[in-house]
């Protein structure tokens, strides 16, 4: 809509940075952890993801060899060996932890009573003196060493292989897929009969459906699971699925029956004449037409049970093997929340789910939301 | 798989039970009521009024059961002791007022109800305003939008990444300390943060949110009549004219269900509290609250429904405005 009279060019290009400005703050944090959870572990714990396509550098030290690894060179008591491991790249080194860096790749350092150390680019070092080693515990080299970066999928190989994850998948898709269904299915019949039927009450039963759906389902928690005890459903499967659809209902009835009422009259009319019933006018006609607004609140209801921890927290309990994705994550996050590594990719795994039913039908859920929401004026 | 096949069976016992018994249903109707025969217009007229009560049915059921039932029964637990045994008037509420940390909590709610439905609601406009006006608003928007598919708890640990904080002198891998440190400054453990605490986590919640604004703005403004727009610029106002004395007048009505949407939201919050800050450091919200008194240690249910009232008490009128709005459109 860049039709207004009067746009010029320097006002077009401001609109175009803010909108860059307002995206990157709304995406970056998403892409952080998305990077991270392909980075190496110790990578991610001493630098930020930001620079995750540089070499990263680590500070630390290796001992020297001790007495029994010297050998005697021309008059000289030598040890020799290597300060890196495969991959790293020196950068620098030094002798004592107050100048860890204090000398360059193939400097030599004097190290007093004839002993000297050298270091070459390639990483071995020699140590060599004038008299015999005696020491039983080689002496520190303090190492500045740089990695390259490393891309990696070990950490979502991890997460995978860990135990109960692929069970917590299993539960999460278990709870959510009845959990949307079988709402879809009962608000579907009632949305009609309010939307096209006459009945005393109907008005008053709108009203309540959109007074329900503010009510904070805090409320529901402990009647409910008091209630799934006293009629014998107890914590499980059955007792999730009916608690989502009835929270679930209210904004299903709301959406539908918003959808339904604008449906044009005269082909309902016309079929009530050809003596169609009621029922088959509601399956032959009204379902296939409000394919839209089903589609809509499916997604809603998909996303919403599927990201929900609440609910699956009370009615589904917390022992290993109940708990769904967001209770897995909400778990680690307690006992291992310094491990990023592990984190990220099971946030990632957590929620790739929903993210992808988000951008397939992205289309069906702003019409939902604007079926709801948009009054004129 | 057997639990594969649990849920599969399921599925396919509630489809085929829920369409049994509204074609069960129907076809009794016709039986006892056939719409012929002599009686014919007697038999229709009292079908009809019995089958739209088939129809909404199981609905009415589960609403009553799921939602109107708890608030009710709360309401009873609220006035009853820990183990909602016996009748303690008052005394729970008296307690509330009393207790330092529901104070807290209403306090923080208050903030969270001020600052989340503003920002969200300002940067949904501005994204709705800015995304409709360049060549590639559309993945723009997708992006904004995003957010919203991603659970609270996973949004609680995308953020926490960002407020990590290491010691001084280490490298920073928050995005946020990062930052700061860049600036010279020290490092921050941003979530104990006294009072500041609480607006990183409502960052989590406008950054969710936002999306949603923008999708309804967005709509609303394009529904803008053009000739207005036209007219205003002939008159020769300015684009920030034309945005606040022209367009955004005119969308008032839907700026109001996008604040109250979010205000219903911002009430309910708990999963973030819950992962990020469990209510330390004095960033306690009603709902987690509650939720420490119903299912942490020895759960007192007469506090806790207590607590769940209040939070029923607050959102009672946003309920009677909808309430109120539905019934304008209908007539």
């Amino acid at each position: 809509m860049g039709t207004i009279a009067g746009t010029r060019p320097r006002l077009i290009w401001a609109v175009n940075l803010a909108a860059l400005i307002l995206v990157l703050l709304w995406t970056i944090p998403t892409f952080g952890l998305l990077v991270s959870s392909f980075r190496d572990r110790d990578q991610i714990a001493t630098s930020g993801w930001w620079r995750a396509p540089f070499a990263a550098a680590q500070t630390g030290f290796v001992r020297a060899g001790a007495a029994p690894d010297q050998v005697q060179e021309g008059g000289e008591y030598v040890i020799t060996g290597t300060v890196l491991e495969a991959g790293q790249a020196l950068r620098a080194w030094g002798t004592s932890s107050r100048a860890p860096a204090g000398f360059a790749p193939g400097e030599v350092a004097d190290l007093g009573e004839g002993r000297r150390l050298s270091v070459a680019p390639d990483g071995r070092y020699r140590l060599s003196a004038s008299t015999e080693f005696t020491e039983t515990r080689g002496m520190r080299i303090f190492v500045t060493t740089s990695a390259p970066p490393r891309i990696t999928t070990e950490n979502y190989a991890r997460v995978i292989g860990a135990e109960g994850l692929g069970r917590a998948f299993l539960n999460t898709f278990t709870v959510t897929i009845p959990a949307t269904v079988i709402p879809i299915l009962i608000a579907a019949f009632a949305a009609y009969a309010l939307a096209w039927m006459e009945f005393p009450g109907r008005a008053l039963l709108v009203a309540a459906v959109v007074g329900l759906l503010v009510v904070p389902l805090q409320l529901a928690l402990i009647p409910l699971l008091k209630f799934h005890n006293d009629i014998g459903l107890g914590k499980g499967y059955l007792g999730i699925w009916l608690a989502h659809t009835g929270f679930g209902l209210p904004l299903a009835i709301y959406l539908l029956r918003n959808y339904m009422v604008g449906l044009p009259r005269e082909i309902i009319e016309s079929a009530r004449v050809d003596g169609a019933t009621e029922f088959q006018i509601f399956r032959r006609i009204i379902l296939p037409l409000s394919f839209p607004a089903l589609a809509s609140f499916a997604i809603f209801q998909f996303l919403w049970v599927w990201n929900d921890l609440l609910v699956a927290t009370v009615f589904l309990g917390n022992s290993a093997d109940q708990l769904v994705m967001t209770g897995v994550l909400r778990e680690l996050m307690g006992s291992r929340g310094g491990d990023w590594e592990i984190l990220a990719a099971l946030a990632f795994l957590s929620i790739s789910v929903p993210l992808i039913v988000f951008f397939a039908m992205q289309q069906y859920l702003v019409r939902g939301l604007l079926a709801g929401s948009v009054k004129d004026g | 798989m057997e639990q594969l096949g649990l849920a599969a069976g399921t599925i396919v016992a509630g489809v085929f039970g829920c369409v049994a018994w509204f074609w069960g249903a129907n076809l009794l109707l016709d039986t006892l009521w056939p719409p012929r025969g002599p009686d014919a217009g007697r038999n229709i007229l009292r079908a009809n009024m019995i089958r739209p009560w088939l129809f909404v049915g199981p609905a009415v059921l589960f609403l009553a059961l799921y939602l109107v039932y708890p608030v009710l029964n709360s309401a009873m637990r609220s006035v009853m002791d820990a183990g909602s045994r016996e009748f303690v008037g008052l005394e729970n509420y008296r307690w509330l007022l009393g207790d330092a940390k529901f104070r807290e909590s209403i306090l923080n709610n208050l903030l969270w109800l001020l600052v989340v439905p503003a920002l969200s609601t300002f940067f949904g406009l501005l994204a709705a305003q800015l995304t409709d006006r360049i060549g590639w608003g559309n993945l723009a928007k997708s992006l904004i939008f995003m957010p919203m598919a991603i659970s609270f708890v996973g949004a609680g640990v995308i953020w926490k990444f960002i407020y990590d904080y290491r010691g001084e002198g280490q490298d920073q891998i928050g995005l946020l300390n990062a930052l700061w440190t860049a600036l010279g400054q020290a490092p921050q453990t941003w979530l104990a943060l006294p009072l500041w605490n609480n607006f990183f986590l409502m960052a989590v919640l406008i950054w969710i949110q936002t999306g949603f604004a923008m999708v309804i703005l967005s709509a609303a403004l394009r529904g803008i009549p053009e000739e207005t727009v036209e007219a205003a610029i002939l008159d020769g106002a300015n684009p920030w004219q034309l945005f606040f004395r022209i367009k955004v007048p005119q969308i008032r009505g839907t700026i109001a269900v996008v604040w109250t949407t979010i205000t219903i939201v911002v009430l309910k919050v708990f999963d973030i509290v819950f992962v990020m800050t469990n209510g330390q450091w004095g960033t306690q919200v009603l709902a987690n609250l509650m939720y420490d008194w119903m299912f942490r240690g020895a759960p007192d249910y007469g506090r806790g429904s207590a607590i769940a009232i209040v939070i029923m008490a607050l959102v009672t009128p946003i309920m009677i405005w909808n309430i109120r709005n539905a019934r304008k459109e209908m007539a």
